[in-house]
């Protein structure tokens, strides 16, 4: 009887060696994809761990060629807060990107609203315009626009030149909200008007609420790009430390803490983190947004 | 319906338009063509911001054409990174969408991974790197040192420079990356089964039924990584100021495109000529060099047949 039971029991009809060899291949498969995405994962990872672990590291040894600290000098982040400047920056980075996104989005809405929806002559001339804008590089009207904003305006030393043009329409945003925009039925808005709602009470009442994804993928976008803008600080902000953003004055903190590669480090923590968390609460935008556009221009 | 009413009708709706239209009439006026026209304008003058502009003619083209020495270093500098850089962030970017989509196990941590580089704030990214690949103290160094590799100056090094700013692109693909794999996705799977029973390989499958589907894509990422090039500006720049020790402060001086030139991009030019040398008139004939190459890419890209179809209608 024992004998018996310690036999498998086979429960699924016998296995063909034609089979065999396909479910193995399969299995061989599976392993060599995940070791690649393993080894793919560890590229994109590494970076960032190396990074905190070197912003815990004590002074002397961020200078030594040793990967893991000794001691953990979880005060690092306090000097970096410590540091003059820091917390102004962060102000200044919540200010331009706030003020900028809010502008950006409620100048956007309507643009792209017409751009996707209204039937005039001149349209796809003004959508071949728009995308042109966006793949202009904001070098090549620096010089008049600076001239224009601290020589006509006296508005150097502030960030009132890179947040008062958000006030009029963002080339990518419109791109990306008429890209979203048109994916929206048009019966929706034909019932609206039946119903005898005016175009922007139409805009307001039925396509906005309809267009949130769109809105919040435009508004994310548009967050980044201020937090990220090392361009536009350093050609209006650069003379006045108090009007420095976090890009900004990230780079000079490398200068002035020439040798501290740890502080450096606990500073680059600070100014990446607040994205990644920001991402990790909203990826669907996101994603949605890279793939109705194809790149952020 | 009379005429009349037609009329106001059509009247009614061009006010429509042009009101939903106006912060954007007003954004392209004032923020594109107006600066656009004076970028010509300032290109033929001279003009130190302080003392009025005055008419130079095309001295300011033929000084950048022939006696700026940073010019042709800049624009051979933009010839290497469309050709290596442009073009390795393609391949790799369609190798990793490709490998996402077959991952089974875990598919939302891995594309979750493979993603969050591309949102690193380009500066924070760049002294990362920098740090990384510090030949002094950097963790890369010391791997590839145990390791016996003999380890590369990185950014310290001019024959290395370059690679080691397309190793910081390479680690930013995450934007390729959503599009190819969405790109792959919508391939019919009906293809790749009548391929199968064909008896096609995997490398025919690729090469006969993926690559064909998704060659707009791949032409899209092209064209727009040729822009974004043309673009180049933060990380160059922060990995020089970073790899040269410079300390920043006002008034400070820094070598452009440390080490040697190799780092230099045009829009580098365009800060270095109008904010640090004050010739605004030089600056603009960058500007307008920028401006032409950006455009033909542009132009490549909204074309009908060949291009891909951005305005979708």
């Amino acid at each position: 009887m024992a004998q018996v039971l310690d036999k498998p029991v086979r429960l699924k009809a016998p296995v063909s060696p034609a089979e065999r060899t396909a479910r193995r291949r399969s299995l061989l498969e599976w392993v060599a994809i995940h070791s690649l995405g393993v080894a793919a994962a560890l590229f994109f990872v590494l970076p960032f761990v190396f990074v905190f672990l070197t912003s815990l590291m004590s002074d002397t040894q961020a200078l030594s060629r040793d990967l893991i600290p000794h001691t953990w000098e979880w005060s690092n982040y306090k000097k970096v807060f410590d540091t003059p400047g820091f917390l102004t920056w962060w102000k200044n980075t919540l200010i331009y990107a706030g003020l900028g996104t809010v502008l950006t989005v409620v100048s956007s809405i309507p643009v792209a609203y017409a751009l996707a929806k209204f039937r005039f002559r001149g349209r796809s001339l003004s959508l071949m315009l728009v995308i042109s804008m966006m793949m202009l590089p904001p070098q090549v009207i620096i010089i008049p626009m600076y001239l224009f904003w601290a020589k006509q305006l006296d508005l150097s030393g502030t960030l009132w030149p890179l947040i008062i043009p958000m006030a009029f329409g963002d080339a990518f945003s419109i791109f990306l909200l008429r890209q979203f925009l048109m994916t929206i039925p048009n019966e929706y808005i034909d019932a609206a008007k039946v119903d005898g709602c005016g175009d922007f009470r139409t805009l307001l009442k039925v396509v906005l609420p309809m267009a949130k994804p769109g809105i919040a993928a435009v508004g994310l976008f548009q967050f980044f790009y201020a937090w990220n803008d090392y361009f536009g600080p350093q050609i209006y902000a650069s003379e006045n430390p108090g009007a420095w953003t976090l890009s900004y004055g990230l780079e000079s903190f490398k200068g002035a803490h020439h040798t501290d590669w740890n502080l450096t480090m606990a500073a680059t923590v600070l100014v990446m983190a607040p994205v990644i968390l920001v991402f990790f609460f909203a990826q669907k935008a996101f994603v949605e947004g890279v793939t109705l556009t194809g790149v952020k221009g | 319906m009379s005429t009349v009413t037609l009329a106001s009708k059509r009247r009614k709706q061009a006010l429509r338009t042009a009101a939903f239209m106006s912060p954007w009439l007003i954004g392209f006026a004032v923020f594109f063509a107006y600066p656009l026209i004076s970028t010509v304008y300032f290109s033929f003058m001279h003009y130190d911001g302080f003392k009025p502009p005055t008419w130079s003619g095309t001295k300011n083209w033929t000084y950048v054409f022939e006696h700026y020495p940073f010019f042709w270093p800049a624009l051979r500098n933009t010839l290497w990174l469309v050709l290596v850089m442009v073009t390795l962030r393609v391949l790799f970017g369609l190798g990793v969408g490709l490998l996402i989509t077959k991952i089974k196990t875990g598919t939302g941590v891995f594309r979750t991974l493979f993603y969050l580089p591309y949102l690193a704030p380009p500066v924070a990214a760049t002294m990362a790197f920098a740090f990384l690949l510090n030949p002094g103290t950097g963790p890369v160094n010391s791997i590839l040192e145990k390791v016996g590799i003999p380890a590369p100056g990185w950014f310290n090094d001019p024959t290395w420079s370059k690679p080691a700013l397309t190793l910081l692109a390479l680690w930013g693909i995450g934007d390729l990356m959503v599009i190819f794999m969405a790109a792959l996705l919508d391939v019919p799977q009906e293809q790749y089964e009548a391929a199968e029973l064909d008896g096609a390989s995997a490398w025919q499958r690729f090469r006969y039924v993926t690559l064909p589907n998704i060659s707009p894509i791949v032409m899209f990422a092209v064209v727009t990584g040729v822009i974004q090039t043309m673009q180049y500006y933060t990380q160059p720049l922060i990995a020089g100021k970073v790899a040269s020790g410079v300390i920043q402060g006002a008034g400070t001086q820094f070598e452009p495109g440390y080490p040697e030139k190799s780092t230099l991009t045009l829009p580098q030019l365009v800060y270095n000529l109008g904010f640090q040398r004050f010739d605004y008139g030089s600056a603009c004939v960058v500007a307008l060099v920028l401006f032409a190459l950006s455009m033909v890419f542009t132009a490549f890209l909204m074309r009908r047949r060949g291009g891909l179809n951005l305005a979708g209608d």
